[in-house]
């Protein structure tokens, strides 16, 4: 007989906690009697995909984890990366998908609250934040409401807890329609001389409950989370969390201060599954147990029972492990921000979480059966690509009516080339989002030396200034300033910036010859590649990102990531996600970029008004973190200045025949292809990792030189984008001899000119491109560095021209291809948002 | 309490800065950032239940979200302690200013006249505006010129300024108004308005002048590295 068989929970109780009947029966092994209630719902949502990853762990482990920056990889609450001098940057993304799809401002805002909790728990002071959004076609009401709705929720959280948001990426795609991703990443700088874990330590060590209070409010996120949206999902409006910015600022000072009292053993956000996540995974990944007295836990309503205490995901709430005797010290810092402080439990030897209630036991569950030895499925992989995909493979560029010099002819009408450059610009994903960050404070905490919009990453100055918290008496830890300068960690007893020499730490008499440093940061994913094929997909979003910190001037050096796939329990699902993971170890492995941790986030499928599934697009955003040696060696992505020459660095532009295809540039996968032809076809880029790194290496050496003005690379929409970006977003205008003669490639159905034909050359993606304006004095030594370090992988394009020239895209034998004035592209791609959201 | 001599000298620097720290504030750490480290004035952080300014030559309201900005911006913030004390810091004719949430408390504590409502659009705005500097008589304009066009980022949702018609004529009428938004080539239009303030003001002072209170962020536009440093001339004019 089964154990279900006897379950004093009916079968609809036991899957309405997210559990399957065989997780029932392996709850049932591990505990030798049957759970109960507050028990099952702790089990349903640490066994939930959210918390303990079952189906994706297998596929996590080949990530590689490991080089000589990384100071804490994956399994806290943040990634931890040693950027020298004594500066540690934390940082990590995570998902807020399914909250943000039934009420999308507290959704998404609460995401930022999450993700900032994670930095902070570190002893890390957030520094910045960005995130990487996907919506349905802005076309439609319904995916307005969210978008507005994620945006403004961004901007509340963000805005008032005074963490600037940088950067990011918005993607608009009918796949999302009913399903927004909004993934937010966090970087935040190190205060604490030790980096705080989250392994309970020190059996009878208090356990402290700090921040807001517990209510009924977010039940069962995490579970809710990890479930298959529907019609009735609205109906889990309760499982939404509301978030509070302005306590969570309180949080961030008061934590950073008790931190570094020195009394704080360990401490751990409640996010996810709250009380239930915290006590279990602090316990387990200590080894010891910790026993939690419910009735000391402050609420905000009246009549709670455990199962609500523990499940509850009230935000802006963290759990602490003090020092035995110091509690005290660490409760009247917190009060004195106006937070909640209450010692709760202890650390237990017997390696249980054992919850009290009004005097009795309310549950009592092995740390490990929680939180470790959760379950894993192995599922089987495909033998061959699916249908979908080896039908997408078979389409060419072949396959796509003729073009000429002039233009192209689609369902009987012809579209010259400006016109399709200027669809392409006004198309949302490729149009400018300025209308979404003028709504994010982007500047607090004067950092932002590269404002968004400016570049391909964000760039933000490292200045750790840290309050002295002690030694001012009567000023209750808030005296004089004091200032820390770069890299001078050993000056930490001393270091109150009063008593030291002030000039030598003025940027503006700057006596100290160490160069200021920074970070580069971006998030990256073309998804409609990694749908096409979510192994070379996947390592395009490594080597994008990789590419766009390059384009700063910043050294790449480690990753978070954010999977957001379907079901995997499907088995296109399943390939989509498997395939996915080999993609970004191998390409993290080729740019030795580490995984140090980060979010998955799984059965992002709506079922339509029919009951079918609708699939979103396999969306692994990487986020990348990069180091800038000396931020007066940066660039943007504008032209800037007249005069100067433009080079393309990666795949030559060239007319090649059929059987030298190259397929690390196509119009597979294209921007160019979804929106003018309206096709989702074709293998999308192959990333070529050593072209990839030589380029990317010879643009850093450019930018750190002094010879490089301006960096951009090739993404969506392919070369005439980018050069249209260029001249919009640096005001100047462009004059581009493409190196092919009209003649020569005149429309033909000959295959062997098939692959130079006129919108492979303007729109293709891929081959590693990124384009360059460097000052014309500095063409002799430039060309002989590219000549010895990219061989053939580089060409001279042109000449920045003033203002008033347009950009202007000509062949080799002077017939224009694209010729447009800037204010007429600069219409297109700064109002086509607005143009949508007035409707 | 500590002195800071400038190096090679020998003489104190005379100006000595608060900066006033709510729960909520996050523009706090900036303007001390400007003072200290930019300007090397001494400067300490002044915790919101401390009531001792004496020390102080000038005290700055940062920007940020004081006490959630529950009720209203700056509402709360204005029963502080260490308001009461900065109230009477500014009747003595002491420097006061207020930056962003900082010009809302004084309104709030009736130290400046008039209110920040919702921007004209209902969305938040950051961006880098130009500013008119419209009186250089003062301390905190003396390093600009008259009429200049400056340009200084502002980070608001809540700061379009309305005051009634009577005391809207009457700031015009003294000439408390310092700043102007405007076009780039220094226009008072609705076109240079980012957020439907009457009349376009950015910025007011008290009728004796010593009392400002701006919505867009001086200390924003401070360091080089940075890009601008339009905003340090305003600290630098108190020196």
């Amino acid at each position: 007989m089964t154990a279900i068989a006897s379950a004093p929970f009916s079968p609809e109780e036991i899957a309405a906690e997210g559990l399957k009947p065989e997780e029932y029966e392996e709850i049932v092994r591990r505990l030798g009697r049957h759970p109960n209630k507050a028990e099952l719902g702790m089990f349903g949502v640490m066994w939930s995909e959210h918390c303990c990853y079952k189906n994706s762990r297998p596929l996590l482990k080949q990530f590689p984890t490991e080089s000589d920056r990384i100071l804490v990889g994956p399994g806290e609450n943040a990634g931890v990366v040693d950027l020298g001098d004594g500066l540690r940057l934390a940082f990590k993304i995570e998902s807020h998908n399914h909250p943000s799809a039934v009420e999308p401002f507290q959704g998404a805002a609460t995401g930022v609250g999450g993700i900032l909790r994670d930095i902070f728990t570190m002893g890390a002071r957030p520094i910045a934040l960005l995130n990487s959004l996907r919506f349905g076609d802005l076309a439609d009401a319904r995916t307005r409401r969210l978008f507005n709705g994620v945006v403004a929720g961004i901007a509340h959280y963000g805005n008032c807890v005074g963490v600037p948001t940088v950067g990011g990426e918005i993607y608009f795609d009918p796949a999302y329609s009913g399903n927004p991703l909004v993934n937010v990443m966090a970087l935040g700088l190190m205060e604490t001389p030790d980096i705080v874990k989250s392994g309970a330590k020190g059996i009878g060590n208090p356990v402290l409950y700090v921040g807001s209070t517990t209510g009924r409010d977010g039940m069962g996120g995490a579970s809710f989370a990890s479930a298959e949206l529907s019609n009735e999902s609205i109906d889990d409006r309760p499982a939404v969390q509301v978030g509070d910015p302005f306590l969570e600022k309180s949080l961030i000072e008061a934590c950073l201060e008790a931190f570094k009292t020195g009394a704080v053993v360990a401490a751990q956000d409640m996010g996810a599954a709250g009380i239930t996540c915290s006590t279990s995974e602090m316990a387990a990944r200590g080894g010891v147990g910790i026993e939690l007295d419910l009735d000391k836990i402050p609420v905000r309503e009246i009549g709670m029972v455990p199962y609500e205490y523990l499940l509850s995901e009230s935000q802006e709430r963290m759990l602490l492990v003090a020092c035995k005797g110091q509690e005290q010290e660490l409760i009247d810092i917190f009060q004195r921000w106006g937070l909640h402080a209450v010692v709760a439990g202890e650390v237990i030897a017997e390696p249980i979480v054992r919850i009290l209630f009004q005097g009795n036991v309310a549950a009592e569950i092995p740390a490990t059966a929680l939180a470790d030895n959760t379950p894993i499925y192995h599922r089987d992989l495909l033998k061959e690509p699916p249908e979908y995909a080896q039908q997408a493979w078979a389409w060419s560029e072949d396959s796509l009516p003729p073009c000429t010099l002039e233009g192209i002819e689609l369902q009987n009408q012809f579209h010259p080339w400006n016109d399709i450059l200027l669809t392409l610009l006004a198309t949302p994903t490729i149009a400018s989002k300025r209308w979404v960050y003028r709504q994010y404070d982007h500047q607090v905490q004067n950092n932002t030396v590269i404002l968004p919009g400016g570049a391909d990453a964000a760039v933000i100055r490292i200045r750790p200034v840290e309050v002295s918290s002690q030694e001012v008496e009567g000023l209750e830890g808030l005296g004089e300033l004091g200032v820390r300068n770069w890299g001078e960690k050993g000056k930490d007893q001393e270091g109150r910036g009063a008593k030291e020499d002030p000039s030598t730490h003025s940027p503006i008499h700057p006596s100290t010859p160490s160069p200021l440093k920074g970070v580069a940061a971006t998030v990256d994913c073309n998804s409609r590649y990694v749908y096409l094929n979510p192994f070379e997909g996947a390592k395009m979003a490594v080597a994008e990102a990789a590419r766009n910190l390059s384009c700063v001037g910043a050294d790449p050096v480690a990753v978070t990531d954010n999977l957001n796939f379907g079901s995997p329990e499907k088995p296109i699902g399943y390939w989509q996600l498997a395939e996915a993971c080999r993609g970004l170890a191998k390409a993290c492995r080729e740019f030795s970029t580490p995984v140090t941790g980060g979010n998955v986030s799984l059965y992002n499928e709506t079922l339509d008004a029919d009951g079918t599934p609708q699939p979103i697009y396999p969306t692994p955003v990487v986020g990348m973190v990069g180091i800038i040696p000396d931020l007066a060696k940066i660039c943007g992505q504008g032209w800037r200045s007249e005069g100067d020459l433009i080079y393309l660095l990666g795949l030559r532009l060239e007319i090649r025949h059929e059987q030298q295809v190259d397929r690390t540039a196509t119009l597979g996968g294209s921007e160019y292809l979804a929106r003018v032809h309206g096709l989702v076809a074709g293998q999308p880029p192959v990333v070529d990792f050593d072209l990839e790194r030589r380029v990317q290496a010879a643009c850093r050496a450019g930018i750190r030189q002094g010879w490089i003005h301006s960096a951009h690379d090739c993404a969506e929409g392919g070369l005439a984008v980018a050069l249209a970006e260029c001249c919009l977003s640096g005001e100047l205008g462009a004059e581009i001899r493409l190196p092919v003669k009209s003649e020569r490639s005149r429309p033909s159905a000959s295959a062997s000119h098939l692959p130079s034909r006129w919108d492979h050359l303007l729109f293709a993606e891929g081959g590693a491109r990124i384009l360059v304006s460097v000052a014309s004095s500095r063409q002799e030594i430039w060309e002989s560095y590219l000549n010895q370090h990219l061989g053939h992988d580089w060409q001279k394009l042109g000449q920045v021209m003033n203002r008033d020239s347009g950009l202007k895209i000509l062949t080799a034998n002077e017939h224009p291809l694209i010729q447009l004035g800037l204010s007429e592209m600069g219409d297109r791609w700064q109002n086509a948002i607005e143009h949508y959201l007035v409707k | 309490m500590i002195k800071i001599f400038n190096q090679g000298e020998n003489r104190p620097v005379a100006v000595k800065f608060g900066v006033i720290v709510f729960p909520g504030s996050n523009c706090d750490r900036d303007v001390a950032y400007v003072t200290q480290m930019l300007l090397n004035q001494p400067t300490r952080m002044v915790w919101h239940e401390d009531s001792d300014l004496s020390d102080l030559d000038v005290v700055v309201i940062p920007g940020g979200f004081s006490y959630g900005d529950y009720l209203r911006c700056g509402a709360i913030a204005r029963f502080s302690p260490a308001m009461k004390s900065a109230i009477e810091h500014g009747k003595q004719g002491k420097f006061l200013l207020g930056i962003c949430n900082g010009f809302q408390v004084l309104t709030e504590a009736g130290l400046l006249p008039g209110a920040l409502v919702r921007n004209r659009d209902l969305h938040f705005i950051c961006d880098r505006v130009p500013l008119r500097v419209e009186r250089t008589d003062l301390p905190w304009t003396q390093n600009y010129q008259s009429g200049e066009v400056v340009t200084i980022p502002i980070a608001h949702g809540e700061g379009s300024y309305y005051a009634d018609p009577d005391t809207l004529a009457e700031i015009e009428a003294n000439g408390q108004v310092i700043f102007r938004y405007c076009t780039a080539d220094g226009k008072i239009d609705p076109a240079g308005n980012p957020n439907g303030s009457l009349n376009n003001i950015a910025g007011i002072c008290n009728h004796q002048g010593n009392i400002l209170g701006m919505m867009p962020h001086p200390e924003r536009a401070s360091d080089p590295i940075l890009g601008g440093t339009d905003g340090l001339r305003l600290f630098k004019g108190l020196l």
